[in-house]
This record gives structure tokens, C-alpha cells and sequence, in this order.
């Protein structure tokens, strides 16, 4: 038997069952994903931070609280335009990026998303620019409407972007990671209102900070309870202290927003940066948590033969 | 959820092709290997020592559409009933089948080698083509599935989204590249360069139908010359995939020749994926609504 010195820590690998687990000298059976972890986390966070932003927009612009409405639909603009850019960026073939739109194709995530992009981007786009310019304030309205009306879709789509793949920590989690992306976006566009608006109009956004934050600790609770040996890549390696910073970050920065941030505008600044930060450590731990599960071929392999082994038994 | 359409030959076209690997006759000679890059026209793939028994190949991937695995496992003849200890046959191939010796027990630990030629599966729900984002991948009239690289946009979804760990992205071109089945041979008719070259039929090529009755034959001849560890991989069509286009006769577990033992392709659960996004979604728009209800500031 020719087990190969293990990446980590030397030892037998593989080969030689561990806990009823062989593999072809410790190699992965996935190919991992090719893609960026900047380019994509990044996207999956501009994303977020983008569609919940165009909530935050329109509950603004109805309500009356014009400097957090314009701080939300620029970032809604910016957001998208800078996760389209990061979108293209992480392609093979940059120049072929429309051929996304060459076909309508239900069973791709990343296509449907392209198109709901193509719809979105051009509304925030639309607002933000109505909103800047102080011109064209019917069409403006509308599209702050419109862009609210796509946002939530264009921050939860990403999970099942990420979930419709073999890889183990990724897919076994596809309950939980819509709602911890939801969660995330609403902390971000709250980061970015507290950020940018005066404390006297920011009142939603701190409220929706806590609500973003209570909804993503609840579903990366669930998550790291219920997806068995796929939450342990969640725990440890690159992804633990970005979870782990998430965490803190969202909870702390949701606190303070609703405490101290209610009065002090440094304190809601202080708040909103941490919230932001807290909501792209997110996507960044879950992007690498997802990684390390194609690269070891125990997270493939141990879920299907337990998979089977269950099913044996029930004959 | 697939995008698959309606299975090959029922409607005039060609049958569904596929190969039966029978890994019980391979000896490792990497003909396919070889040819398969020969005739494909790939890039060199690295030149390593990998120090994985004679598997300087290492894993499928953009540049690497055939790959034999060559596993050594050291048993000891008899102490196993399901292994059959080849060295020992040989000997008396000769001996006009008179009976194996009897003293299997105190014969020492010999070396089994196990190697097999693997290559994309061609799955009847094919993970790669239904998230490929382009349509680029698509379905052929065989039943096989290939990517079109003028239409590859080199997005890499189709990478993670594979069970198998086979199609992957080329580094320098960036577009998805995995085997074809030689689409283009068998668009003249000619049989896929790998079947052509394998000098011991461990791959065979045909229509997929004819290809499983082959192998049923073959994995009962296996049993009742004493080789219980031979079993089929991938030719159930009620497997997670709906059945490979390329399935294997394997003498081990799966995974001991690096296959995942139960795959399956991951837009099965796309439906639920979609409906708990859309849950996720409602709660947000809650979420955000009520954020401005009720209090002025
Ligand atoms: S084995 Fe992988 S690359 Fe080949 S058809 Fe199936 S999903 Fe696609
Ligand atoms: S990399 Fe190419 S073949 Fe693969 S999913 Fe993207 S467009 Fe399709």
C-alpha cells in the first residue's frame, strides 16, 4: 500500500481507511473551483450589499429620509456595478460575457442571474442617478421601486448559485445559505445607511441591522448543527477566523448601532463600518469553508457511503 | 431538474454511446492516455513523479481526459475469500486446470494491483450542462456531452458542479475542456481513439444498451470464477446521475480508485434550492418593511 505522506502533518493519508474512509492516495475526487476568492466573494458580497441596499432605498425615498436614501441608492449602483465588474473579471474569457445572455436557461443559477443583473443593474442605476442629479424624478422613482422589487432576489440568488454545485459544504447547506445571505445583505446596506446618514434619519437602518443580524446568526447556527461533516470545514482553516470575525462583527456592529449608535453619529459610523466588514467576512469564510470541502475527498466521500450505508440497511 | 431532453434514440437518432471500462483486463499501458492526447491535439499536462505507484498522471482535469489509476494493495492470498490472487493462477495456467495448491495459508502477503482508466462519465444527468450558464456544453446526438469552445466564456461553473471531478478549466485559455468521447470520430463513424488503442478491450466502446448486457455477462463470469470483489460502477440508470455513459467494471470500492462511491448530479435539488432563495427573499422584504413601520426615527 502506497499511501502518500498527507498534506497536513505528515502521516498516512488515505488509502488506509480512516474510520471506514479510503481514497485514491488522498487525493480530492472534485475539481475545485477555479474561481477568485476576491473576484467571487466579492461578488457574492457587492451583490448583497446591492439588493438590500435598493430596500433600504425605497423605504427611505417613501419615508422621507432623503440623505439615507441617496447613501442606499448609490451604494445599490455601486455595488452592482462593481460585482459585474468582478463577475467579468473572474471569466476565462472576459470579452464573452454576454454569451451569458445567449440563451434562457432555468437549471443554471449563474444564468438566471445574469439575467436578473441585466434587469437590476440598469434600475439602481436609474435611481441613484435620478436621485445625484435631482432630475428626471418620476422615471427615478420608479426605478428605486423597481430596483427594491428585484433586491431581495439579487441578494439570495447567490446561495443557490454556490449550493448547485458538488461541493460538499456548498450543497449540504442549501437551506441555511439563503437566509444567512439575506441576513448579511440587510447588515451591509444597514452598514453603509449608518455610515452615510445622520443618526435623525438612520432609524431603519439600525433596525435593520439587528434584524439582519439576528437573521444570520439563527441560519449559521442551523447550518454549522445541521450539515453534519460538511459544517466542520465552516470551523476550521482559512474560513474559521472569518466566520468567526463575522460573527463578532455583525453582532457587535448591531449592538452598537442599536445603542450607543442611536445618539452618536461616531458610534453609528464605528457601527456601520463593522457591519460592512462583518457581512464580506461572511461570504469570504463561506466562499474558502467551500473550497477546503473539494479539496479533501473525506468531505465527498464519508456523506455518500453513510449515504449508502443507510440505504442497505433500509432493504 | 436537467436539461436533457428526451433520450437519445428515441426519436431516429443514433443510439446512445458509451464505453464499459472492465478494469479486471487493464494493464496499465496508457495507450488510451496517449492517444487520447494524440488524437485531441492536448497540451502537455505537467511532467511529474508524483510517486503514485506508476500514476505520474495524477487526476483528470482540462489537459487529462484519460487517466489510469494504478492502486497496490498488499494482501495475503486466501486470508480474503473475495480476492483472487492472480500471481497464484498464472503459475498453473499451464497446469490443465489442476487444482490451486492448498497451502494459501502460509504463502506470503503479494501485491494486487488494481488499475483503471477513467474518463468523463457522459452522465444521463449531467451536472456540468445543466449550470453552464452559456450553453455551451450541450447534449449530441449520441447521448454524449461536449463543450463547444467557441461558445466557453470560461465562467468555471461547470468545474465545482461536476461529481466526478472531471471537466476543469485550462490555465492560459480559460475555457472548459474535458473528453468528447471523439465526437468528431464518431461523426465518421470511427470508434473513440482511447477504444481504439487499448490492446486488451478493457475499453470498449458501443451502444450503451448493448455495452451493459456485455457487462452483466462479464460480472457474472467474474463471480462464478470466484472473484466476488467485481461489481459494476455507473451502468444503473437509477443511480444519482440517471446512469453514466461511461461505466466501469471495478475489482474495490469506489473511492479506492478516487470515484466518489454515491454521486449525484446537484441540480437534483435545484427545485428545493430555489424555493428556500425565495423564502430567504420574502423574509428579507419582511425584514426590511418593517424596519420602517411604526417608529419616526
Ligand atoms: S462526469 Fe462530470 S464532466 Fe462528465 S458529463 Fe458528468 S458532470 Fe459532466
Ligand atoms: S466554463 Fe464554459 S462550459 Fe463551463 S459552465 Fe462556463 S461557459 Fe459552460
Amino acid at each position: 500500500m502506497t499511501a502518500r505522506e498527507g498534506r497536513r502533518g505528515g502521516g498516512e493519508r488515505p488509502v488506509v481507511p480512516r474510520a471506514g474512509f479510503t481514497s485514491y492516495y488522498g487525493r480530492p475526487v472534485l475539481n475545485a473551483p477555479t474561481w477568485e476568492a476576491r473576484d467571487i466573494a466579492g461578488y457574492l458580497f457587492l451583490g448583497g450589499l446591492a439588493g438590500s441596499s435598493s430596500l433600504l432605498a425605497a423605504g427611505a425615498h417613501r419615508t422621507g429620509r432623503p440623505r439615507l436614501g441617496r447613501a442606499a441608492k448609490a451604494g445599490a449602483c455601486g455595488g452592482a456595478a462593481l460585482s459585474l465588474a468582478a463577475l467579468v473579471h473572474d471569466l476565462g474569457r472576459p470579452a464573452r460575457f454576454l454569451h451569458m445572455l445567449r440563451v434562457l436557461k432555468p437549471t443554471s443559477p449563474m444564468n438566471l442571474g445574469s439575467w436578473l443583473l441585466a434587469g437590476y443593474a440598469p434600475l439602481a442605476a436609474g435611481a441613484a442617478l435620478s436621485d445625484l442629479s435631482g432630475r428626471y424624478r418620476r422615471a427615478g422613482a420608479a426605478a428605486t421601486a423597481g430596483a427594491a422589487a428585484l433586491g431581495p432576489a439579487v441578494t439570495t440568488y447567490t446561495a443557490v448559485l454556490l449550493s448547485d454545485t458538488a461541493v460538499p459544504s456548498w450543497h449540504a447547506a442549501y437551506r441555511q445559505l439563503p437566509f444567512a445571505f439575506a441576513g448579511s445583505g440587510a447588515t451591509a446596506a444597514a452598514g453603509l445607511g449608518l455610515l452615510a446618514a445622520p443618526v435623525r434619519e438612520a432609524g431603519p437602518a439600525r433596525r435593520l441591522a439587528l434584524f439582519g443580524a439576528a437573521l444570520e446568526t439563527a441560519a449559521t447556527s442551523l447550518l454549522e448543527r445541521r450539515t453534519g461533516l460538511a459544517a466542520e470545514p465552516y470551523r476550521t482553516g482559512r474560513a474559521r477566523p472569518l466566520m468567526r470575525a463575522a460573527r463578532a462583527l455583525t453582532a457587535g456592529g448591531a449592538l452598537l448601532a442599536a445603542g450607543p449608535g442611536r445618539r452618536s453619529r461616531g458610534a453609528a459610523a464605528v457601527a456601520g463600518a463593522a457591519l460592512l466588514t462583518g457581512s464580506a467576512a461572511l461570504r469570504f469564510g463561506v466562499f474558502h469553508a467551500g473550497v477546503a470541502s473539494a479539496e479533501d475527498p473525506r468531505y465527498t466521500v464519508v456523506p455518500q457511503r453513510e449515504r449508502l450505508r443507510a440505504r442497505a440497511h433500509e432493504r | 431538474m436537467t436539461a436533457s431532453g428526451p433520450p437519445p434514440g428515441t426519436d431516429g437518432s443514433p443510439p446512445r454511446m458509451g464505453f464499459f471500462t472492465d478494469t479486471s483486463v487493464c494493464i496499465g499501458c496508457k495507450a488510451c492516455e496517449v492517444a487520447c492526447k494524440e488524437w485531441n491535439a492536448i497540451p502537455e499536462d505537467g511532467l511529474l513523479l508524483t510517486g503514485m505507484s506508476y500514476d505520474n498522471t495524477g487526476h483528470l482535469g482540462a489537459d487529462t481526459w484519460r487517466h489510469v489509476a494504478f492502486v497496490e494493495q498488499r494482501r495475503t492470498p486466501g486470508a480474503d475469500p473475495g480476492g483472487v490472487d492472480v500471481f497464484r493462477a498464472a503459475a498453473h495456467l499451464g497446469a490443465a486446470g489442476g487444482p490451486a495448491p492448498a497451502d494459501a495459508q502460509t504463502a506470503p502477503a503479494e501485491l494486487r494491483w488494481l488499475m483503471s482508466s477513467d474518463v468523463c462519465k457522459h452522465c444521463t444527468h449531467a451536472a456540468c450542462l445543466d449550470v453552464c450558464p452559456t450553453g455551451s456544453l450541450f447534449r449530441t446526438e449520441f447521448g454524449t456531452v461536449v463543450v463547444q469552445e467557441d461558445i466557453c466564456n470560461g465562467c468555471g461553473y461547470c468545474v465545482p458542479a461536476c461529481p466526478y471531478g472531471v471537466i476543469d478549466q485550462r490555465r492560459g485559455d480559460g475555457r472548459a475542456w474535458k473528453c468528447t468521447l471523439c465526437y468528431d470520430r464518431l461523426g465518421a463513424g470511427a470508434e473513440p481513439a482511447c477504444a481504439k488503442a487499448c490492446p486488451t478491450d478493457s475499453i470498449q466502446f458501443g451502444a450503451l444498451d448493448d455495452l451493459r448486457e456485455r457487462a452483466a455477462v462479464r460480472v457474472a463470469q467474474l463471480h462464478a470464477d470466484g472473484v466476488t470483489d467485481a461489481r459494476l460502477y455507473g451502468e444503473s440508470p437509477q443511480d444519482g446521475v440517471g446512469g453514466a455513459g461511461a461505466f466501469f467494471l471495478l475489482l474495490d470500492e469506489p473511492e479506492v480508485y478516487g470515484l466518489p462511491p454515491d454521486p449525484v448530479v446537484t441540480t437534483r435539488d435545484l427545485p428545493a434550492m430555489w424555493r428556500c432563495a425565495a423564502a430567504a427573499a420574502a423574509t428579507l422584504a419582511a425584514g426590511a418593511a418593517a424596519a420602517f413601520l411604526g417608529r419616526r426615527r
